[in-house]
């Protein structure tokens, strides 16, 4: 038993097909739970008022849009190293998820923004970086849409994967280097005695591991989508050569 | 090696070839903006270095695609794949012609340009040692963007939308040099910087541009 079986497409569909309702109602549950009580049984910031409930939206999203960056980068190594095309797919399948995180993150924070800093956008050191996030996540969907050959595709994107991310890590520090900015720093870090309030803290817990299901609900669905065109399509090839 | 070096600047500079058309543009970015923003010296002088530095960037994105698609068109590159010198100097050569018809002779007429931007007198060496550690990052950077959309009919706009975001330290640390020269203050952190990206980046990405390349050419 180990891992790699799941790089056999019908083994990884097997088992996805099995866990996907699960993590659905999962999901649904979490995301339902979190964001009622955060939007709706939580006091207003004695500051913020009641903007505040944004952070239920804004911070999961911001995660998630990082964390996907990464999961995609995790999947073009494996499929540079053992080129399972499950692992290839996973990531096509994560780049538009990542993205819509990282326009929602940044369209929360301009909403968020407006009322407390008196401004929609601001070049802060967060707020560039995810700018240039935004760029990098366009650049390799675009780069995947206009390849034809999959495998070409699968390794170019790669290759071009695992050079971003470690110039979007460079630009995060020469970004910091060049602005001072208005966004608050990391307020939810593990290592802290006390971060934020346990009454936003734990609602905004159950709207993180939400996120980070419903991330994994659209990645599972959008790869047995890429598989099963990629079935598809060699049927198709089969039968025109018949 | 050499021959290759002579045989890409030769074609460069042939009519066609597109030497000029960096410094072109450069040129004319430098004289359109201060007839844009107006002549008040503080306003242009402040701009100055972001304006010069987002002018050499933009110039040699405009001759990127050249770096590999014609030789792609012309078979040359399947020979120069098979050539008994590495892929990877074939790649690092061909970026070294880049940046000897674009980033050179940008650099050398930045100092002129500066004058109608009303440059701080104090920036001036500093543009100059900012341009000319940092457009090797810029024509190593765009070899890279290049390879990956070499077998792309219409690669331009994607080399465009790929290359970008990987500009973004160079430029950066490139005008933070020049804005801390013209005023007077400590720049040796973001000179250093540029530095290390230029060099790392001619360290590592010829690997990256070259198997990028075999990609294409499979």
């Amino acid at each position: 038993m180990s891992v790699w079986e799941y790089a056999n497409p019908k083994k990884f569909m097997q088992t996805s097909a099995w866990a996907l309702p699960w993590v659905v109602g999962l999901t649904v549950l979490l995301l339902v739970t979190g964001l009622v009580w955060g939007f709706f049984f939580t006091p207003d910031d004695y500051k913020q008022g009641s903007t505040v409930k944004i952070i239920y939206l804004h911070v999961p999203a911001a995660m998630m849009a990082i964390n996907a960056w990464v999961m995609m980068l995790v999947t073009s190594l494996i499929w540079i190293v053992r080129r399972h095309h499950v692992s290839a797919l996973a990531a096509k399948a994560a780049a538009p998820v990542g993205l819509t995180f990282t326009l929602i993150a940044l369209v929360t924070g301009a909403l968020w923004g407006q009322p407390m800093w008196g401004t929609w956008w601001a070049w802060d050191p967060r707020l560039t970086s995810f700018l240039i996030l935004t760029l990098f996540y366009f650049g390799y969907i675009a780069l995947w849409a206009a390849i034809e050959d999959p495998d070409t595709a699968a390794d170019l994107t790669s290759i071009l994967c695992l050079v971003g991310s470690v110039f979007a890590l460079l630009s995060r520090y020469a970004v910091n280097f060049w602005n001072q900015g208005l966004h608050q720093g990391a307020s939810l870090s593990l290592d802290k005695e006390e971060n934020v309030s346990d009454v936003f803290w734990v609602p905004l817990l159950v709207c993180i591991a939400g996120f980070v299901l419903l991330f994994l609900t659209m990645v599972l669905m959008r790869t047995r989508t890429e598989i099963r065109a990629r079935r598809l399509k060699a049927l198709l090839a089969r039968e025109r050569g018949t | 090696m050499k021959a290759l070096l002579l045989r890409d600047l030769r074609l460069a500079f042939r009519s066609g070839g597109g030497f000029g058309l960096g410094l072109a543009f450069f040129f004319l970015l430098s004289i359109l903006v201060p007839l844009g923003v107006g002549p008040e010296g503080g306003t242009l002088g402040r701009i100055a270095p972001g304006i010069l530095w987002v002018g050499a960037l933009l110039a040699c994105l405009l001759s990127l695609d050249r770096i590999f698609a014609l030789d792609h068109e012309d078979g040359s590159l399947d020979l120069l794949a098979t050539a008994p010198i590495p892929l990877e100097a074939v790649v690092a050569i061909k970026a070294l012609a880049h940046w000897l018809v674009t980033g050179l002779p940008l650099t050398l007429i930045a100092p002129g340009l500066a004058v109608f931007l009303n440059l701080p007198v104090g920036g001036y060496p500093w543009l100059v040692a900012s341009l000319i550690l940092g457009t090797p990052a810029l024509s190593v950077i765009g070899a890279f963007g290049a390879a990956i959309t070499v077998g792309l009919r219409r690669g331009g706009l994607l080399l465009s939308l790929l290359v970008l975001p990987l500009y973004v330290p160079t430029l950066i640390f490139g005008a933070e040099v020049v804005r801390r020269g013209a005023e007077g203050m400590a720049l040796a952190t973001p000179l250093a910087l540029l530095a290390a990206i230029s060099l790392g980046a001619s360290a590592l990405l010829p690997f990256a541009a070259a198997s990028a390349i075999r990609v294409n050419l499979r």
